[in-house]
């Protein structure tokens, strides 16, 4: 019992000699996280500001003013003033000098206060469909502020007034912070674990230390253990700057986050040992970490598209994206403080996803070497 | 001749799919011998050392390494027996001391005894300069030697090595040999593969393979005789025939 600690300890100690003296995966293994983060952190962001907003001003009368000064004064749009041909407004969108057109009607004052309906035209352009619904938002809300403020209240049956919980401020760092944190753990954890496992293959030592009394299973527990380590000092590297650079909220449990968090790995591990029994070379394995990885995670995890928005077979997918159920799990802890009892489900399919493909990888991988 | 036998097989065979790799091979290796395989590329040679050393599982026959079968007590064959691959099999990334240290530990020795065995090794295979270099930066000559010593790190009764000079230079390959002799002496087996046949001429006897099967065995004088030929390498050609053995010189 004594000497199976001390062999796995060996390759312990030989994969951490590895991982020191190549300092430049090191220099990418905490390198991609941060600029992934900062770049996903800062680009990927849902609001838009200053949208180029021309004006039709046709009324030009105080009341109109007014409405072009709510308009004016948001810092959602830009505005100037069109004043060519009516029948030419369609150039503005294709020179793309303007995204959104309003043109006010000459009966502007004359219609409101004779308290009738007074049409505002909005002309949007929405060959990027996303932002399209995005500025139509803003342009209704900024109208429904001008309505009240003008005392012109027409009948509205219900007060709606809505509480945004969770993310007051609706910051789109809250929502994809957590995200990166599953994209990048999943990425580094799969990628190193199958390259250094088909490394061993390519050069010949794996045969090497396979004549040896090391057992198969030491052999993979032994390689395992530092990449938790690494992925694990990755995963609060990336907290840290979710913390301080993007205020994050840490809502919930700290050490249930990184026990969860583990887990996670553990699975995405598992995924690499799977790859690297099958890849022959680094290359190849380097290509399959990735496929199997980045895609999945971010098309199909929730990451940025919501899975109830996907069709019903695309939903079905996600069942196996590992990443699917972490999501759960970190913006849960992190955003409504959700406790273990309540992440009971995602954690369990983890920790089954685990047991599965680590099974699976321990028993593909003692086959391919006794064939 | 009551010697002890360290490698014994009969009928050895392994199949992959319909090609028959290994064909039948039988063969006793005495105790403080040097065993030469010879063969082209693809005569079966590196597919019967897998077997014996427990990488890969027979087909058919029967084989034992230090007593115990290959089949069934591949563990205990494991402890005793030292390997070294035609690839070179030491970590390129790792210094001298660190892949001592490692395949010392793998086989379970203590720290004190891999210290000492490093000394041992650094004295006989003169590695004093090299210590803190990484592996990749060593003259092949001296990789090749350092291999053998961390094949040899735990004191295997016999040694396995499946064409061990290719690609090092004659002169580095005279002085892998002369540690060879030195090994034996100390009572150890050596069961090398080859396609250099000058190094045919060093062993205590050698077999000759070909397609799979073992065509002819014998010590290097008693082939020379028989075929009535000066060199192993004439007795090869006769044997095989020259457009098939593939000398990477």
């Amino acid at each position: 019992m004594k000497k199976r600690h001390n062999r796995i300890f060996a390759v312990v100690r030989k994969e951490y000699l590895h991982i020191i003296h190549d300092y430049r995966t090191l220099f990418i293994v905490f390198l991609m996280p941060v600029a992934q983060l900062i770049i996903f952190g800062y680009a990927l962001n849902m609001e838009i500001q200053r949208v180029d907003m021309a004006v039709i001003d046709r009324a030009r009368s105080p009341k109109a003013q007014k409405l072009i000064e709510e308009f004016g004064g948001s810092s959602y749009f830009n505005l100037f003033y069109y004043d060519g041909r009516y029948a030419d407004i369609e150039t503005l969108f294709k020179t793309r000098r303007a995204k959104v057109i309003m043109t006010i009607p000459r009966d502007f004052d004359r219609r409101l206060l004779r308290r009738s309906m007074v049409p505002v035209q909005f002309l949007i352009d929405a060959s990027d469909a996303n932002a399209a619904t995005l500025i139509r938002n803003y342009c209704n809300q900024i109208i429904t502020n001008f309505n009240l403020k003008t005392g012109n209240r027409t009948a509205l049956p219900f007060d709606l007034r809505r509480t945004i919980y969770f993310n007051p401020n609706m910051k789109s760092a809250y929502f994809f912070v957590p995200g990166l944190i599953a994209l990048i753990l999943i990425m580094i954890s799969a990628l190193l674990t199958s390259v250094t496992i088909a490394r061993e293959k390519e050069t010949g030592t794996m045969e090497q230390i396979l004549v040896s009394p090391v057992r198969p299973r030491e052999i993979i527990i032994g390689k395992v253990l530092p990449y938790i380590l690494l992925s694990f000092m990755d995963g609060a590297v990336i907290l840290a700057i979710a913390k301080f650079v993007f205020q994050v909220p840490f809502t919930g449990s700290l050490l249930l986050l990184i026990l969860l968090s583990v887990l996670y790995i553990i699975t995405a591990l598992s995924m690499g040992l799977m790859i690297s029994t099958v890849a022959p070379t680094q290359q190849v394995a380097m290509m399959m970490a990735l496929t199997a990885t980045l895609l999945p995670t971010i098309m199909l995890s929730g990451l940025i598209f919501p899975i109830a928005s996907m069709p019903e077979i695309l939903q079905y997918f996600t069942y196996i994206v590992p990443a699917r159920f972490y999501l759960l799990i970190v913006r849960g802890i992190l955003l409504k403080g959700s406790g273990f009892v309540q992440l009971l489900a995602p954690s369990a399919i983890l920790a089954f996803m685990s047991f599965f493909l680590l099974n699976v990888a321990v028993r593909k991988f003692s086959l391919n070497l006794e064939k | 001749m009551n010697r002890q036998i360290s490698v014994y097989t009969d009928q050895l065979t392994r199949r992959f799919g319909k090609f028959v790799a290994v064909d039948g091979v039988s063969i006793s290796v005495y105790r403080g011998e040097i065993f030469g395989f010879l063969g082209a590329n693809g005569a079966g040679k590196t597919t019967l050392i897998r077997m014996l050393c427990g990488l890969l599982k027979p087909s058919g026959g029967e084989g034992s390494v230090a007593g115990f079968d290959i089949k069934e007590k591949s563990e205990q064959i494991k402890k005793r027996i030292g390997y070294m691959s035609q690839r070179f099999s030491l970590y390129a990334d790792l210094t001298v001391t660190e892949n001592i240290h490692f395949y010392g530990a793998i086989y379970g020795l203590a720290k004190e005894e891999i210290r000492q065995r490093e000394e041992e090794l650094v004295s006989q295979v003169g590695l004093d300069p090299y210590m803190n270099q990484m592996t990749k930066d060593l003259p092949l000559g001296i990789k090749q030697r350092l291999a053998l010593g961390c094949a040899m790190l735990h004191n295997p009764p016999i040694l396995f090595l499946d064409e061990p000079t290719s690609g090092v230079d004659p002169q580095a390959r005279r002085g892998f040999w002369n540690l060879l002799y030195e090994t034996v002496q100390t009572g150890k087996t050596i069961f090398v593969t080859t396609h250099y046949m000058d190094e045919a001429e060093y062993c205590h006897r050698v077999s000759i393979m070909d397609q799979g099967k073992i065509i002819e065995m014998g010590s290097p004088s008693q082939l020379k005789e028989s075929h009535k030929k000066s060199t192993i390498q004439d007795v090869f050609i006769a044997l095989v025939g020259g457009e098939k053995t593939d000398q990477k010189e």
